[in-house]
């Protein structure tokens, strides 16, 4: 399955600058690992030591947040957009 | 009848021609009460539009002092106010643009002792605050409180925005549960912001309060939005309730309000801080 993955501003420095890339995957988890292995460093910004996704970054796909589907195992379709998203503070 | 001098009603004209608004509309504005948490990038054209719109009390809370660094975004301080309280230069901005509007400031720093008492008078909150920390502590007291908050963040050329009505939609923790350890997420001062989406992202927390006191429409609750200004381009995803939501959630595990303690250092791979805006850590 062919997936557009939005990458956040944070990440683009990993993406060479790219907001948007197209990454093979059956699932949302392994979309972002092939993301991992496209983009070395992806892995480390999302899950923690413990090999589970950060809580202060959601992962959407087609705009519904992942922890209300299926998590990571949800199964992605062609065409489909995974969208990560940190929380940001800024405000000042 | 009708409670307005000539003079609101010529002000306010093109607001009461509008069928959403009218004179009663213009009216919920003229008596509602509206606090805006920080006088920054977001506080800025929030505050500004707010107080052109009529809102008849407008508190500002900011313990800050002008610093020049600030002036590309935070348009509601001028190059001679430099070194002087932000609340007092949004006090004077705000009442040059609308003598009609009472402006009450707080040169406080939002604390979990002081932030019950800030909004309880308030109808709407309105958050500008520059850290997770206080992003945090405002959710959760606004959850308790029953207040609802209109939340937005921006850093770079991101911005997002979440209207959180308790008891109604998701709060920020739904979305968020926790906040970043320090130093994984930047703060503008450390990783810089573009002036102009704070007035994009600060505008548009003022029409979600202005929705919110008329009644009107369909507010962002519900629905993290998320502007992109570098790619021009919006977008939206789905904000649903937790029922494990640690707040608002069915069995709530905070139950009083927590301040984090969160220090503002970034790991070597940060981008270079702006020396003369780095603040205290909260």
């Amino acid at each position: 399955m062919s997936v557009r993955v939005r990458v956040p501003v944070l990440l683009r420095n990993l993406t060479g600058g790219q907001a948007e890339v197209t990454v093979d995957g059956a699932t949302v988890g392994e979309v972002l690992a092939a993301l991992e292995g496209r983009y070395p460093g992806v892995r480390e910004r999302l899950y923690d030591e413990q090999g589970v996704l950060r809580r202060f970054v959601n992962v959407y796909l087609n705009d519904k947040d992942i922890r209300t589907l299926e998590g990571e195992a949800t199964p992605v379709a062609d065409g489909d957009e995974v969208a990560i998203v940190p929380a940001i503070a800024g405000g000042s | 009848m009708f409670p307005f001098s000539e003079e609101e009603i010529v002000r306010y004209s093109r607001h009461i021609i509008l069928q959403e608004v009218g004179g009663v509309g213009q009216r919920k504005l003229k008596d509602a009460r509206v606090l805006v948490v920080g006088a920054g990038g977001l506080g800025s054209p929030a505050a500004f539009y707010l107080a052109a719109a009529g809102i008849g009390t407008l508190g500002i809370v900011d313990d800050d002092v002008v610093d020049l660094s600030n002036l590309q975004r935070q348009i509601l301080h001028r190059t001679e106010d430099v070194g002087k309280p932000k609340v007092d230069s949004a006090h004077r901005a705000l009442t040059a643009l609308n003598p009609g509007v009472r402006v009450v400031t707080y040169r406080e720093r939002l604390s979990a002792a002081n932030v019950m008492d800030l909004i309880r008078d308030y109808d709407v909150i309105v958050d500008g605050v520059d850290n997770f920390s206080t992003r945090y502590l405002l959710n959760d007291a606004c959850v308790m409180a029953g207040k609802p908050l209109v939340d937005a963040g921006i850093l770079r050329w991101d911005g997002m925005l979440m209207t959180i009505r308790p008891g109604e939609g998701p709060c920020y923790r739904c979305v968020f549960p926790e906040p970043p350890p320090a130093g994984v997420i930047p703060s503008c001062q450390e990783a810089g912001v573009i002036g102009a989406i704070a007035g994009v992202m600060g505008t548009l927390q003022a029409l979600e309060a202005i929705k919110l006191i008329l009644g009107v429409g369909e507010t962002l609750s519900g629905r993290l939005l998320l502007f992109d200004a570098l790619e021009g381009r919006f977008r939206q995803v789905n904000a649903a309730q937790d029922p494990d939501c640690p707040v608002c959630g069915d069995h709530p595990t905070i139950t009083e309000l927590i301040e984090y303690d969160l220090a503002c250092e970034l790991p070597e791979t940060g981008a270079a801080a702006g020396p003369t805006e780095r603040k205290n850590p909260s």
